[in-house]
């Protein structure tokens, strides 16, 4: 309740269905009598100071009259709504309790009436239970029953699956006490909270059949029945049709105000957007690299709540040269990617330093300039080749977009070069495959397509966020290879992101170790194995089985987790799981020269101690 | 294969919504032909209307005959107007189809563009107010019934304005406040469909990689995003269409089209049994045959759907 004050649906909905509810009890006796009265002398008239909404053809009020329906009309809506729940629940649960082919009967039946318009449902059943009240009602709760039925049958599966129902089962429950005891009470919150929006329809449909005459008949009148008898005259008092109108709408949208806010309620989660604040930068006066092909420094992402998932990395790619980025998932290296790919999605903020590609600052680049030179000089592949591809285009006019938009191509000789680049992937009888969706590919094959979308152009820069991680492993070696040859043969530099220390330590030249946000050791590919200098590093690559490991002793992991971007505090994020943590760890070792090409943040790294504890 | 099983779920269909139409009649309590013609009525007349409906003959007999006479196109005569209800419905459908046509037609026009702005302009929680009068903007139109956007709609235009036409059909303007009572509520509801699916679409791994393809943006969504979304706006479409056949009843009735709806609902309070019988039985029909269409439609254009539905 108080969940549904915090809303402001829920309050206009609250506040609707309270006064109806309150006019429903106090109508009937406050103005029954009025509405009643029949003045022959003033029959028929418009609006006036003592008939605010005019008077009916007997000369009664028609504003009391609305008010003391309201009973009338409620009473009909709830009626029909407890005979529509009521039909629709049995309906949803009997396929959990009756025999498989007696349950397959049902649902289809259920399946077949839900496609069913509900008004034709109800028709039906008034035509067959009579004009009246009784027949409308019928018919509104026959026609809620099929789509309460297939929501009851939606939320019984999905307890049904629950290891409690499972373990009923197999203790030989009976299946309707499993349906009564298991099912039933677990699924009557979400039940409940569609009974209230179910109750506005109900209302409303009501009185849509009362108004084509076809419910609720004279001397009786709800809502439905007074607009009918005011609609004949609308063209002279258009005033006689608003109240019953107003009250239909007003208590029927007070229902679907306070469903929906219920069904918001149960489904919120906690995340409540705070403010966003940039990291600050400091200006960077060191002359930039100027053969190098990627430099960052200082990149950082922020979100809004201060939560900062990449801290300040800094790196450095030379032509030809491939980097691999390696952490556990959640470490940023795939944020890392996006923002230097300037792809981090709202609400995420990137800050840089500097981030030059090829010589030029992207950050002060025109947003055409900028997008025409990333378009044609970085190329990017991701994880899953099977969701990357556009399933409604076909491949070849993904890669010949490329250089119809970026290089203004004419259409076939855009086209010619995608099937070139197919070619140069080697994608077998690529004049074929470049018209086929990419539903006709395999996996193997549509990474190389994505691939080949980034040799449309002249890439600098290839990044590859986990390219071979939802790939068989005879597929995993030749997307390696290819991306392998695809830099030898370009020149561009390569960034590979991958949290396999294997793959990456058979493809790169260089790894980075990014742990909660930041890269705490830089090293040559060589050194891995030997040279490593921090715990984290040395603990990734102890995780490694090879042909020496001894299969009888359990692979070696690393205890606890990673702290998440937001708890990491101002020591070494590592500190917690690291077995040589002490005082000074509670300060943030900076990354510091350890040799050549190699950098390590570590108050450890060197020390003799770190060699005897992780050997 | 798709298509075989789908053609023999509407046959199986087609026989249920016989048997029910036959049915209905029979399930009417007490003596409906007494009921229809009224207690006065001379005792020949309500024996020669029953000989009419072969209410007489065994059940299996009758439900035999029903049959013959539906594939034959004949539904019986009318108890009130005398007329051969073939011939009512042969007048009027035409009419229903062409409003609750033309209104799904403007319905999806309107609610596709207008659900996709909503959710490129709410992508990953961007822009709160617009979500929030969007979602209570669109909940708020469905709520409101049809025949009460016809009444309002008429008392606006026709009666305060003196624009528009408030009844009958005759000539294209007559078709202008029918449709729209028709696709208010309509639309609303198919533009939270079409936003919440731009949304799934809009976080779909193909989007990103057109995204790292610096795409222009117009390009994503147009080229990108939307074709994606026909699938489902397909299958709203021919639930739309059944939707609004049904809907137009409410509406034929206010703005007296010549259509099937007014019909139904006259003859349903003059008891006039055959003619309802009849009218209810093509709201099936259409109903079935219009989900068969879009079924098979679906199963060509996307072959991927059907195998996950089946």
């Amino acid at each position: 309740m108080r969940q549904l004050l915090r809303t402001p649906t829920g309050v206009i909905g609250l506040a609707l269905v309270a006064a109806t509810v309150i006019l429903a009890i106090v109508g009937p006796p406050i103005w029954g009598e009025a509405a009643e009265t029949i003045d022959a002398g003033a029959a028929l008239q418009g609006a006036s100071a003592e008939h605010l909404l005019g008077t009916d053809n007997l000369g009664r009020d028609i504003l009391a009259r609305v008010l003391a329906a309201t009973r009338f009309s409620l009473l009909l809506a709830v009626l029909a709504t407890v005979i529509g729940v009521g039909l629709g629940l049995l309906l949803g649960v009997l396929p959990s309790v009756l025999p498989r082919r007696a349950a397959r009967l049902v649902t289809g039946a259920v399946n077949a009436l839900v496609a069913f318009p509900a008004l034709l449902l109800a028709m039906f059943t008034a035509v067959v239970s009579g004009l009246g009240a009784r027949g409308a009602v019928l018919g509104i709760g026959m026609a809620i029953a099929p789509g309460f039925a297939r929501l009851t049958q939606t939320l019984a599966a999905s307890v049904a699956g629950a290891d409690y129902v499972a373990a009923a089962r197999l203790l030989g429950v009976p299946r309707w006490k499993i349906a009564t005891r298991h099912v039933l009470p677990n699924i009557a919150e979400p039940v409940i909270l569609n009974v209230t929006a179910v109750l506005g329809t109900g209302l409303v449909a009501m009185a849509g059949m009362s108004f084509l005459g076809l419910g609720v008949q004279p001397p009786e009148y709800d809502w439905g029945r007074l607009l009918n008898e005011g609609f004949g005259r609308i063209y002279l008092d258009p005033v006689v049709a608003l109240g019953p109108a107003a009250a239909i709408i007003l208590a029927g949208l007070g229902f679907n105000m306070v469903g929906e806010a219920l069904a918001k309620s149960a489904a919120r989660t906690s995340a409540s957007a705070g403010p966003v604040s940039a990291a600050e930068v400091a200006p960077d006066d060191s002359a930039p690299d100027a053969d190098a092909v990627l430099e960052v420094k200082d990149l950082t992402v922020t979100f809004p709540g201060g939560v900062t998932p990449v801290r300040g990395i800094s790196l450095t790619l030379a032509p030809g040269e491939i980097v691999g980025l390696v952490g556990e998932s959640g470490s940023g290296k795939s944020l890392s990617a996006f923002a230097i790919g300037g792809l981090v999605p709202y609400p995420g903020t990137v800050t840089s330093g500097r981030l030059r590609l090829n010589g030029t600052e992207l950050t002060e680049l025109g947003q055409a300039k900028r997008r025409k030179l990333l378009g044609t000089s970085m190329a990017m592949v991701f994880q899953d080749p099977m969701a990357s591809l556009n399933p409604a285009l076909t491949v070849g006019g993904q890669l010949a977009e490329v250089a119809t938009v970026h290089q203004g191509a004419k259409r076939s000789a855009a086209w010619a070069r995608a099937v070139d680049r197919l070619k140069h992937v080697r994608i077998p009888d690529p004049e074929k495959r470049a018209r086929q969706h990419p539903h006709e590919f395999s996996g193997g094959m549509r990474q190389r397509a994505v691939i080949a979308i980034g040799l449309m152009g002249s890439p600098k820069l290839i990044i590859a966020d986990e390219p071979t991680t939802a790939l068989d492993v005879t597929v995993q070696r030749q997307i390696l290879k290819l991306l392998r040859e695809v830099s030898a043969d370009t020149g561009a530099a390569a960034l590979f992101i991958s949290h396999d220390i294997a793959v990456v330590s058979e493809l790169c030249h260089r790894v980075v170790v990014m742990y909660a946000g930041r890269i705490v050791e830089e090293l040559p590919v060589s050194e891995l194995a030997g040279g490593a200098a921090h715990p984290y590093t040395k603990a990734l690559v102890a995780s490694l089985p090879d042909l020496d490991t001894d299969k009888g002793e359990p692979l070696a992991a690393i205890p606890g987790t990673q702290p998440a971007p937001a708890e990491a505090g101002t020591g070494c994020a590592f500190a917690a799981r690291c077995a040589l943590a002490d005082q000074r760890c509670g300060e943030r070792p900076p990354l510091k020269e350890f040799g050549k090409a190699h950098t390590v943040a570590c108050w450890h790294a060197g020390t003799v101690e770190i060699e005897v504890a992780t050997r | 294969m798709f298509a075989l099983r789908r053609l023999i779920r509407f046959a199986v269909s087609m026989v249920v919504l016989i048997t029910a139409s036959f049915a209905m009649i029979h399930l009417i309590p007490g003596d409906p032909i007494r009921a229809a013609l009224g207690m006065n009525a001379p005792l020949e007349l309500v024996n020669q209307r029953r000989a009419e409906l072969g209410l007489d003959d065994p059940i299996p007999m009758q439900l035999l005959a029903y049959v013959q006479q539906i594939l034959g196109g004949d539904f019986g005569t009318s108890f009130m107007t005398r007329e051969p209800v073939g011939q009512i419905i042969a007048d009027r459908l035409p009419h229903t189809l062409a409003l609750a046509g033309a209104a799904t037609i403007f319905t999806l026009i309107v609610a596709v563009p207008l659900g996709m702005w909503a959710g490129i302009r709410t992508e990953n929680g961007r822009n709160r107010g617009t979500e929030l009068g969007f979602t209570s903007g669109t909940g708020a139109l469905t709520v409101v019934p049809e025949f009460l956007y016809s009444i309002a709609l008429i008392v606006v235009f026709s009666i305060a304005l003196g624009w528009l036409p408030p009844a009958g059909r005759d000539g294209l303007d007559s078709y202008i406040l029918p449709v729209l009572a028709l696709s208010i509520g309509a639309i609303a509801m198919v533009a939270r469909l079409a936003r919440v699916e731009t949304l799934r679409e809009l976080g779909a791994d193909y989007v990103r990689l057109a995204r790292a393809k610096r795409l222009p943006v117009l390009r994503i969504y147009l080229r990108h995003v939307l074709p994606n979304t026909l699938t489902s706006t397909l299958t709203v479409g021919g639930l739309l269409l059944t939707g609004l056949i049904a809907g137009s009843v409410l509406v034929e009735f206010v703005f007296a089209w010549p259509g099937l709806g007014g019909r139904m609902v006259e003859s349903i309070t003059q008891k006039d049994y055959p003619v309802a019988q009849a009218i209810i039985f093509v709201y099936g029909a259409i109903v079935l045959v219009v989900n068969l269409i879009v079924d098979l439609l679906l199963s060509k254009l996307d072959p991927k759907s059907t195998i996950k539905e089946t």
